[in-house]
């Protein structure tokens, strides 16, 4: 493929002294939805944190070629990753203005953001803590979205929300997705039929699979046992 | 009726002194999860240093204008103060906690002392503005002047941080940060900064605390900051760690409780009551009465 | 551990014990730290003092070093053993024996409901409860609880309450021994816990939480039990101070107090049992003989701002610790083991636990 956006080669991370990351290696492709599956448990939220540098790591991380695996957190957003983190994240005693202010960086695709989200500026002044979880999850899109990126790292996007909500999130990720790459951890199979051009399956904190996403959905077989799923029953929101 | 009016408005003056120390500890354990056991020596350092400043002047600290140098000397010196301790030892140790905490205590320990030792370590009395030394009759009791400027000092304190938090950039980061730093880091922003504004402003909140604590107390002492300090701590505790509403309720209440029981129970046993409060909060609710729930 | 170190570490301790125990008939002397040669009365004095606040610190290693509890309140159960045994010497006149267990009892039942209450909560909020405990303990104190207490001047120890072999300057011999024995007693109780089931549980607890949990045991347990032996055994100490000191001074019931015993272990380095009796024998040091230092010759002749410093104790004490924990974080302990050679097979684990503090604080929530 063409020069990836971003590069891991050997990733260990341990939280608390449990080793969780034992060699991870994989690329995400400079443009498309690289999504990152696998069981609960395996390790992905970790290795989205570990790019992020919210745990101890090490190994070798690269964005466009230059390392990160040592940066701070707020260095390495400021090259350019946008961060959704699992279970949104978003802060609940500042308004919903406030946590896109807090976020702002060069606010380019603010006009994006806006036709994606058109209740967020109704709701502007209201306290971010007070809306619902899918309101939740467009605040954190919303933040991260706003400006220019090099790479979306977003983590479990529709976890605990309605189907027709779900839906909503899957439209807003692939219109950020056209000119965005982004690593996408879900667990909602549909979601990442719809999104993703290319797959990264985790088991036991290391990578056993890599490939393209159809070819994994086109294997009902290899569907069962990497990640234990039947593709006729998605996994719908829980 | 007149000694219930007596001892409210005492105990808002005192009050008002823990509020100046607890919301800076409020703020700096809230966002850098430091215990701050150099902040009774950012009182104490403040307050002596305003005070000798004022022996120094030509018509002495009993003049108005005086007394307002004092305040402000008293203020700068507890800022430069935090200012260094934060540039100096916090920032090395970023994101090892517990020395951090260590280091505070030693720098506590290691102040105080110097205070003793240039300063002497016997109370002296403390030059005030002859008005202070006076009483005003409200609602039938005769109270003490200084408790108002203690009061009046506090209260702007309070107004001053709710309009930093609420409409400055830095604000944003903190109240942003006391919730969650982590995330705030993630979305691109460099905390350091605002832990050494919060830090400053802790220590000069606690600099002006310094100066209108021996007010109150007509004297300093090399012991002053320490004294208030575990007070400080349990009003920051029940109030809720990064609250600076909940320190200004809880110093309030923890005051009024205090005095209360001093008076109509056994003298004593007010402040035992509010250490015994301090332990019921911590079991029943962790988090402080305001703080952020899990 | 190894051959070597297994034959070599007791051998040391023990040969240190004997040096001790010999020193007040010896003639050693240290001008400048001690006051006098060793069987001088005034330096046997010093001596017992520091065998005891190090093994006070010995005691709060137990509870920061080995398990991992930051408790700001660890001098209440040695002011309970000065306290207590003094009241129930002088006030309610009981002999020395029945004093000593029920001082003793009651220490350890404190410890043990002051424990349970504080270790339903970690981190920062068990740190502020042991803190308004110990305040709290402070406050009965200063306030002359019950007209027992003394307030400010604290309470005298009259002679008349004490076995003869304890009393008068000549004997001064017998309290400095008695106090090596405590300390003795002390530490090998501690260190001894240490090696045993409970004692590897306590550090497991420390590191982490969840694989103790995994084993079927309650942390919670864990931690109280370190609590409440820590605990008691401080008050043991307590009770060898007052003899040694001959009275009781509110002074050890402050917060500053306990901080200190913070300093001198962290000074030690955490989780080095040695180091933290080392930390306490200098702080003690320190502390008493810096003041007849100060006023001497070459000291008074220096500029105010460097004579000020230097004539306080706690400022040298807060400035060590500072830059301890700042570029030595191993403490006394981690200096020396870097000078000692690595040996390969020494797993080092039943000596020694790490040299390190406990991992950052976690609120429950």
């Amino acid at each position: 493929m063409t020069e990836p956006v971003l590069s891991v080669r050997d990733l260990q991370a341990s939280i608390k002294g449990q080793h969780i990351l034992d060699g991870v290696s994989f690329d995400v492709a400079p443009t498309g939805v690289t999504a990152l599956l696998g069981r609960n448990g395996v390790g992905k939220t970790t290795t989205a944190k570990s790019l992020l540098g919210l745990v101890h790591r090490r190994g070798e991380i690269r964005l466009d070629g230059e390392r990160i695996d040592e940066e701070l957190t707020h260095r390495i957003v400021l090259r350019g990753v946008g961060y959704v983190p699992e279970d949104r994240e978003v802060f609940g005693r500042l308004t919903v203005a406030e946590n896109l202010d807090l976020a702002a960086r060069d606010r380019s695709e603010l006009d994006l953001v806006h036709r994606l989200f058109p209740e967020l500026a109704a709701r502007a002044r209201q306290l971010a803590g007070t809306l619902s979880g899918g309101q939740q999850q467009m605040v954190a899109l919303a933040r991260v979205l706003q400006n220019r990126n090099r790479l979306l790292v977003v983590d479990e996007p529709t976890k605990g929300l309605a189907p027709r909500v779900v839906s909503e999130v899957a439209d807003a990720l692939a219109s950020a997705a056209e000119s965005v790459p982004m690593l996408l951890i879900e667990q909602n199979l549909s979601v990442v039929a719809r999104l993703a051009r290319d797959v990264v399956v985790m088991a036991e904190g290391r990578v056993v699979h890599r490939g393209v996403a159809a070819e994994l959905f086109d294997s009902p077989a290899r569907l069962q046992a990497l990640l234990g799923v039947h593709r006729e029953e998605p996994e719908a929101a829980r | 009726m007149s000694t219930v009016v007596l001892l409210a408005v005492t105990g808002l003056g005192l009050g008002a002194l823990y509020f100046l120390v607890a919301s800076g500890l409020s703020l700096i354990y809230g966002l850098m999860r430091v215990l701050n056991f150099a902040h009774g020596a950012f009182l104490t350092v403040g307050g002596y240093v305003g005070f000798t400043v004022g022996k120094h002047l030509a018509h002495g600290a009993s003049s108005w204008p005086g007394f307002v140098l004092m305040l402000l000397v008293g203020t700068l010196t507890g800022a430069i103060l935090a200012l260094l301790t934060e540039l100096l030892l916090i920032r090395r140790l970023y994101e090892r906690e517990i020395e951090q905490v260590l280091v505070t205590v030693g720098l506590g320990l290691a102040a105080v002392a110097l205070v003793n030792g240039a300063w002497g370590s016997d109370s002296q009395s403390f030059p005030a503005p002859a008005w202070t030394a006076r009483t005003t009759s409200l609602l039938g009791a005769e109270i003490p002047n200084d408790r108002f400027v203690c009061i009046a000092a506090a209260v702007g304190v309070l107004a001053g941080l709710l309009i930093l938090l609420h409409r400055t950039r830095y604000g944003l980061i903190i109240r942003a940060g006391v919730e969650n730093r982590a995330m705030v880091t993630a979305l691109g922003v460099d905390v350091r900064r605002a832990f050494t504004v919060v830090f400053v402003i802790g220590g000069a909140a606690a600099g002006l605390g310094g100066v209108l604590a021996a007010l109150y107390n007509s004297t300093v002492s090399p012991g002053m900051g320490d004294a208030l300090l575990i007070y400080a701590f349990i009003v920051v505790v029940i109030g809720g760690l990064g609250s600076i509403l909940g320190s200004a309720a809880a110093a309030v209440g923890v005051a009024l409780l205090q005095q209360f029981t001093n008076y109509y129970a056994v003298t004593g046993l007010g402040d035992f009551m509010v250490v015994l409060a301090l332990a019921l909060v911590l079991l029943i609710r962790p988090t402080g009465l305001f703080g952020r729930t899990a | 551990m190894s051959g070597l170190r297994a034959v070599v570490r007791p051998t040391t301790a023990v040969a240190v014990v004997v040096l001790l125990a010999l020193l007040p008939k010896l003639q050693l002397a240290v001008p400048g730290v001690l006051p006098g040669p060793t069987w001088t009365v005034g330096t046997l004095q010093l001596l017992a003092l520091c065998l005891l606040v190090g093994a006070l610190a010995v005691t709060y290693d137990l509870l920061f070093g080995l398990t991992g509890l930051l408790s700001f309140g660890h001098a209440l159960y040695f002011a309970v053993g000065v306290y207590l045994f003094a009241i129930s010497l002088q006030k309610w006149h009981l002999a020395v024996l029945p004093a000593a267990l029920l001082t003793l009892g009651i220490g350890t039942v404190v410890a043990a409901l002051v424990g349970a209450i504080s270790l339903r909560v970690g981190g920062i909020s068990f740190a502020m409860v042991t803190l308004a405990f110990a305040q709290a303990g402070s406050l009965l104190v200063y306030r002359n609880f019950g007209g027992l207490t003394g307030a400010e001047e604290g309470l005298g120890l009259s002679s008349a309450k004490l076995p003869g072999s304890l009393l008068g300057v000549a004997n001064t011999r017998n309290l400095y021994w008695l106090s090596l024995a405590v300390c003795v007693l002390v530490y090998s109780a501690i260190a001894w816990l240490a090696r045993t089931r409970a004692g590897r549980l306590m550090a497991a607890v420390r590191e982490n939480e969840l694989r103790v949990q995994v084993i079927g045991v309650r942390p919670y347990l864990v931690r109280l039990i370190a609590f409440v032996v820590a605990g008691a055994l401080a008050t043991v100490v307590g009770m060898g101070y007052l003899l040694v000191q001959g009275g009781a001074s509110p002074q050890i019931t402050t917060s500053s107090f306990t901080l200190s015993l913070l300093v001198m272990v962290v000074l030690g380095g955490v989780g080095a049992r040695w180091g933290a009796l080392v930390g306490g024998v200098l702080y003690t040091l320190l502390d008493q003989r810096l003041t007849v230092l100060a006023s001497s010759h070459q000291i008074a002749t220096l500029p105010a701002a460097l004579r000020v410093p230097l004539s306080q104790p706690l400022f040298i004490l807060g400035t060590l610790f500072i830059l301890v924990v700042l570029f030595l974080p191993g403490g006394l302990a981690g200096l020396a083991s870097r000078l000692r050679p690595v040996d390969p097979h020494d797993g080092g684990e039943a000596a020694h636990h790490e040299l390190s503090y406990p991992a950052a604080m976690e609120d429950v929530t």
